[in-house]
């Protein structure tokens, strides 16, 4: 953080921001009252997962995309799965396709939740931690992990274990529960259900800076459900194409002012993500999460970041009710797996991280062996977008002193949970640290 | 391996400060940490959480008692940083095989960097990186390694545990195979022919994989101690041979199977190594 006092030159800098998943730093500077640039620098270490994926055993990608990131290792072997699925022309159907909305649900509730509890409520009650928080609130907190736990359980019963599981392969899975094992976790999710519901209304009654944008969403769009691993890309712009063409349109470029690589939609910036999501999907939500939305007085569409808590609340419901839903239809699949027979070829899937849609191209020849991968993680689609906000948000707390205007910097920045360990690809800078 | 995992009883003062640094990693085993769920509030109490950017605000200096760092070291800086991390660090404990063994990003010790930055990076120069991605324990002093990708977070409490009683931690480096036993689980490599590193493996995930159905890809590293004595390295030789002999895996095949999650720990090096050369 510092201050020039000899111009009129000012720098407000987060050297180190917390309570996200992955590295990043932000830096601004203003000249007269006027702020220049907004560069929001990631500087996790470049670690080359579409240069090693090459070579590799199509069999083999999704335990290595799993390593891409801990907190939504699901995701990226869903759009791994999903992409090579397509090379093969194979379809995974029924129970199979459940199990996988199921194991997604697991990835939302779990990353979910400890956005909203551990790394955003902070934000808004005033405490540095949900360590912190748990102090003061102790009921809150350990409903949340709770919750969180709840997440945990889905995705150790169908993945072996929650971060990296193990058991997600290309035509289904390596082995699928039994119905009993479901059976066994209704009862938390029934609970989990009623702390979704408690979740949402809490989150509405937090006190939100009046700060409406104008985006344009991204978000998967299906025509009958709540979109996980399928359905067209819609933006709010107008735009619906199918993954495949989703190079033609989503182009990740490089800014003048910083070296990070961001993702532009025809040229311009775009938001993906739980509003997103939320925006473009809400009639697929289910009568409860209707309601609770509905209970939250909120208009949509929703166009204010700070409102993603509210929205990321709505899908852990969501996910919960969707979970119960597919374990009372369960019934096991004949195989866990249907089977794969390898042709060379390119295939393109899109699936709803968390954070937003992730995409994965592949190019695999003849022995299975993959030629080519490129990965489009949520954040650097966001990143631009990032950016934009905060140009919009400083004028607000410019009067303020620099830490307490970095302090709200970093409360922007945290809106979107920005997963900065996905940098498949951003640029490394170089800049100096003050440690 | 032996002489490591070694920590001098550390003199706790009432409630040690504990401090957790991420390097190149995918932030997996700090979230085993968040996903202690219901011990996590009592380790909150039982220790001064001073440093943990991913889950607080609040960062304060060191010194710490207990330092848990997280991933590899890929660049010129972060080789600097974890220098001082070391000088401010009573007992450093590296968690996860990124910073115990340099993780899946240290596939790149066997290609060319430049070329890596090429292909995925447009304006490659721009890329400040390493050649190499290396454990931890390649640049400082460790006092204890907690193996997994990710760590088993029932064995962090353990170590945290035992080190605020002032005990020598200890964990078992037993191969998976007996987990499998253990549990009654169906051989996968005996009764489906899937080519398992389970009997190189170091214990500690309870028999993941196989109780899933499918092979060990050995994200606990290598085992030791098994028939060869404890610090000794695994026979991954005769492991390798029964895939090549047994199981018809061609020679890069087998090379794959030992050059993954932890392939630049040295068993797991060197076995592929030599595979690298039956190809050649
Ligand atoms: S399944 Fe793997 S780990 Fe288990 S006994 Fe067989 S070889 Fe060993
Ligand atoms: S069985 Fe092997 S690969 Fe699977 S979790 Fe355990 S150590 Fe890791």
């Amino acid at each position: 953080m510092s201050e020039s006092k000899e111009t009129k030159t000012r720098t407000i800098a987060v050297d180190l921001i917390a309570r996200v998943e992955g590295e990043g730093a932000l830096r601004v500077t203003v000249k007269d009252g006027v702020v220049q640039d907004v560069e929001l620098r990631i500087f996790e270490p470049p670690r080359f997962f579409e240069a090693f994926l090459v070579g590799r055993h199509y069999d083999e990608v999704p335990d290595i995309v799993a390593r891409i990131c801990g907190i939504c290792p699901v995701a990226y072997q869903m759009s791994a799965v999903h992409a090579l699925e397509q090379i093969f022309a194979v379809s995974v159907e029924g129970a199979l396709r459940d199990l996988r909305r199921m194991i997604y649900c697991g990835e939302w509730i779990e990353s979910h939740t400890l956005h909203v509890y551990m790394l955003h409520a902070p934000d808004f009650l005033g405490y540095a931690s949900a360590i912190a928080m748990a102090k003061d609130h102790p009921e809150i907190v350990t409903r949340g992990l709770r919750l969180k736990k709840a997440g945990n359980a889905l995705m150790t019963l169908l993945g072996g274990r929650s971060v990296h599981p193990v058991s997600v392969k290309v035509g289904g899975f390596s082995r699928v529960p039994l119905r009993r094992e479901l059976e066994g976790l209704k009862e938390e999710l029934l609970w989990a259900r009623d702390a979704a519901v408690e979740t949402v209304r809490w989150v509405a009654g937090f006190d939100y800076p009046d700060f409406a944008q104008d985006y344009t969403f991204v978000a998967l769009r299906p025509p009958d459900e709540y979109p996980f691993n399928e359905g067209p890309i819609l933006s709010s712009g107008g735009v619906k194409i199918s993954a495949v063409e989703f190079e033609h349109h989503f182009r990740e470029e490089q800014a003048p002012y910083s070296t990070a690589l961001q993702c532009r939609l025809n040229g311009a910036s775009y938001l993906v993500g739980p509003l997103a999501r939320l925006n473009l999907n809400h009639d697929h939500l289910s009568p409860l999460g209707k309601l609770a939305l509905a209970d939250t007085r909120l208009s949509l569409p929703l166009c204010n970041p700070f409102h993603a808590i509210v929205a990321r609340s709505v899908e852990i419901l969501y996910a919960i009710e969707e979970t119960l839903r597919i374990i009372d239809r369960y019934e096991p699949p004949p195989s866990p797996s249907v089977p794969v027979t390898v042709r060379a070829g390119t295939g393109m899937a899109c699936t709803e991280a968390p954070r937003g849609i992730l995409y994965h191209r592949y190019r695999v020849d003849g022995d299975g062996l993959i030629r080519e991968a490129k990965i489009v993680p949520p954040t650097s689609q966001n990143q631009r977008r990032i950016e934009e906000d905060l140009r919009a948000y400083l004028p607000s707390v410019l009067d303020l002193s620099n830490e307490q205007a970095a302090m709200g910097c970093e409360k922007v920045i945290r809106c979107y949970d920005p997963c900065i360990s996905c940098a498949t690809h951003f640029l490394k800078l170089d800049i100096q640290r003050d440690r | 391996m032996s002489d490591k995992n070694k920590v001098k009883p550390l003199v706790t003062p009432m409630r040690p400060k504990l401090g957790i640094f991420k390097f190149a990693s995918c932030d997996g085993c700090q979230l085993s940490i968040l996903n202690l769920e219901d011990d996590l509030l009592a380790l909150g109490q039982a220790l001064d959480i001073a440093y943990f950017p991913e889950a607080s605000s609040d960062m304060r200096e060191g010194p710490y008692d207990i330092a848990l760092v997280e991933g590899s070291i890929t660049t010129p800086e972060d080789a600097h940083r974890i220098l001082s991390v070391r000088e401010q660090a009573t007992v450093l404990i590296t968690i996860g095989a990124c910073a115990t063994a340099g993780g899946i990003q240290a596939l790149r010790n066997w290609a060319d960097v430049d070329a890596f930055k090429r292909a995925v990076y447009p304006s490659p120069q721009y890329i400040q990186s390493l050649s190499t991605s290396t454990a931890i324990s390649e640049h400082v002093r460790v006092d204890f390694e907690l193996w997994g990708c990710p760590i088993d977070k029932a064995q962090l409490l353990r170590v945290l545990t035992d080190l605020l009683a002032g005990v020598q931690p200890r964990l078992p480096t037993h191969s998976v195979c007996i987990e499998c036993k253990r549990r009654e689980i169906v051989c996968v490599m005996v009764a489906k022919g899937i080519p398992c590193l389970g009997p190189v493996t170091r214990t500690g995930c309870g028999a993941i994989c196989p109780s899933m159905g499918r092979d060990c890809y050995g994200c606990f590293g290598p085992a030791e101690g098994m028939h060869e004595g404890p610090g000794l390295p695994p026979n991954t030789a005769s492991l390798a041979k029964e895939f090549h002999q047994r199981l018809n895996l061609i020679p890069v095949e087998v090379l794959r199977r030992f050059r993954g999650i932890n392939g630049a720990v040295k068993p797991f090096r060197e076995e592929s190594q030599a595979w690298e050369r039956n190809e050649a």
